[in-house]
């Protein structure tokens, strides 16, 4: 597991003002209670939380995150709620999901193959 | 089956103003899109555009997105979210998934306007958490209010590299330098020296050798290119950031196009290859459309005015639009075109539709 690092949410944006979020809502990464908003992408939530690794690839295991953030490239994939492969750069963040980062294509852990 | 009289594919720019110009002269016309917000990349494009009055200059993406999408409500424009179009076969038949439902749509007149997608180069460590599009930084910062990260590197001086760059400042991110493999700045000089004033470093003729850090980025290298694009020994340097956002222009999305068997053809000018398209946007095949970056890459403005000529030239072959009605409105849209063309940057698209337009012919 990588080293958290403190990205911030952008409090006032100088164009955009503050941004329009839905409730406050908590959900676990790996375990981890973390909290987030109601409907923002749960790659978001995970990013102002400082995780940048969503998920290991199952041949050389590598480290994989965000990377195009509109649900096309498939990086940021992780297992929500025991379901593998789902893009969390387009899925919406709900109160008391389980995250969890995901190795290979599967939902078990440490799985190379379905 | 559904049956639709005009079925878009795409609510961006060019997809929305086709419809609404269509459905402004009576056609009933829907809007698939993949997203579940509409709008295509408007929204996070929160600069002013170029231009003059009519093409809404010195007005922000996002707001031109609202009006969009307000005219197209009020005119009955259906907006189908969610909505991936699969395939596009003879007969004018997609194949359209709404979640996990898939259902055919058949439509008299389709419109592609799917857009583009980022270009990339590999280098060792691209694939770490911490290298990004330059759309998914965009997308971070102006949809979702996220910092990317806190220092990054812009690989990339086109109107992306140089647009966003200044928007990573805006959201309260550094940028180290923007970096380009070209000898000079790809992209509007307005752009260039928005983001020279505040003191970013640009290094021409510098490519990225490789990302640094194992399990995310820490830092960039970087290294002079020679004229034949290879980078020098002995030029590295090192660059201490979290982020390397990559800006390396776009390529239209033509999928369906080809899956469909339209005449596809090669323009450089145009981001590679596009459907070859008439001047009422209609491709090699009859009844079917294409317009904005899925034609050409070029900008919102542009993907509007096309959206617009291939929404008069469908209510025009539905009936809807009398010959000089038509003929009136469609010259409007061409001249407003012309306007934006101009400059060596639009010379040269100019220059690539008419290639690609003799090639239709040809």
């Amino acid at each position: 597991m990588g080293e958290e690092r403190p990205v911030a949410r952008i409090e006032e944006h100088p164009i955009l003002g503050r941004f329009e979020k839905g409730e406050k809502v908590s959900f676990t990464f790996d375990g981890k209670a973390m909290e987030g908003y109601a409907g923002e992408p749960i790659a978001m939530a995970l990013r102002a939380n400082g995780v940048m690794i969503h998920r290991y690839t199952a041949i050389r295991g590598e480290p994989r995150g965000i990377f195009c953030a509109i649900g096309r490239c498939t990086d940021c994939i992780m297992v929500v709620d025991g379901r593998p492969n789902v893009r969390t750069c387009v899925t919406a963040l709900a109160a008391g999901m389980e995250v969890r980062t995901q190795h290979g294509v599967s939902a078990g852990k440490g799985a190379g193959g379905a | 089956m559904k049956r639709y009289e005009m079925a878009c594919v795409g609510a961006g720019p060019a997809g929305l103003a086709a419809a609404i110009e269509a459905a402004r002269h009576g056609v009933q016309a829907a809007v698939f899109d993949e997203n579940d917000r509409p709008g295509g990349q408007l929204f996070k494009q929160i600069h002013k555009f170029f231009g003059s009055k009519e093409h809404r200059a010195q007005e922000r993406g996002f707001s031109i997105g609202r009006s969009l999408l307000e005219e197209a409500r009020e005119l009955g424009v259906e907006v189908v979210l969610e909505a991936v179009v699969l395939g596009l076969y003879e007969g004018r038949v997609m194949n359209v998934m709404v979640r996990d439902f898939v259902e055919p749509v058949l439509a008299e007149r389709i419109l592609i306007a799917t857009g583009a997608s980022e270009n990339m180069i590999p280098f060792p460590g691209w694939t770490l958490p911490g290298v990004v599009g330059a759309g998914a930084a965009q997308t971070m910062a102006n949809i979702h209010g996220i910092k990317p990260g806190e220092n990054l590197l812009m690989v990339g001086s086109g109107n992306v590299g140089l647009v966003v760059g200044f928007q990573m400042l805006q959201a309260g991110a550094q940028v180290a330098a923007v970096i380009d493999a070209a000898p000079s700045v790809g992209g509007y000089g307005v752009h260039a020296a928005k983001l020279a004033r505040t003191g970013v470093p640009f290094l021409m003729g510098h490519t990225i050798t490789k990302a640094l850090g194992r399990e995310k980025v820490e830092g960039a290298v970087v290294a002079r290119v020679d004229e034949a694009w290879r980078p020098v020994p002995g030029t590295e340097r090192t660059f201490e950031v979290d982020t390397i956002c990559l800006a390396v222009g776009l390529n239209p999305m033509t999928q369906l196009a080809r899956m469909a068997g339209a005449r596809m053809t090669s323009v450089p000018a145009l981001g590679g290859l596009v459907p070859a398209h008439d001047e009422n946007m209609e491709t090699s095949l009859k009844g079917i459309y294409v317009a904005g970056d899925a034609a050409g890459i070029e900008e919102a403005s542009s993907a509007i005015i096309e959206g617009r000529l291939a929404g008069l030239a469908i209510a025009h072959s539905l009936g809807y639009l009398d010959q000089d009605g038509f003929r009136r409105l469609k010259e409007e849209q061409q001249r407003s075109m012309v306007g934006l063309r101009t400059g060596p940057f639009g010379e040269k698209r100019r220059q690539g539709k008419a290639a690609m337009m003799a090639a239709l012919e040809g």
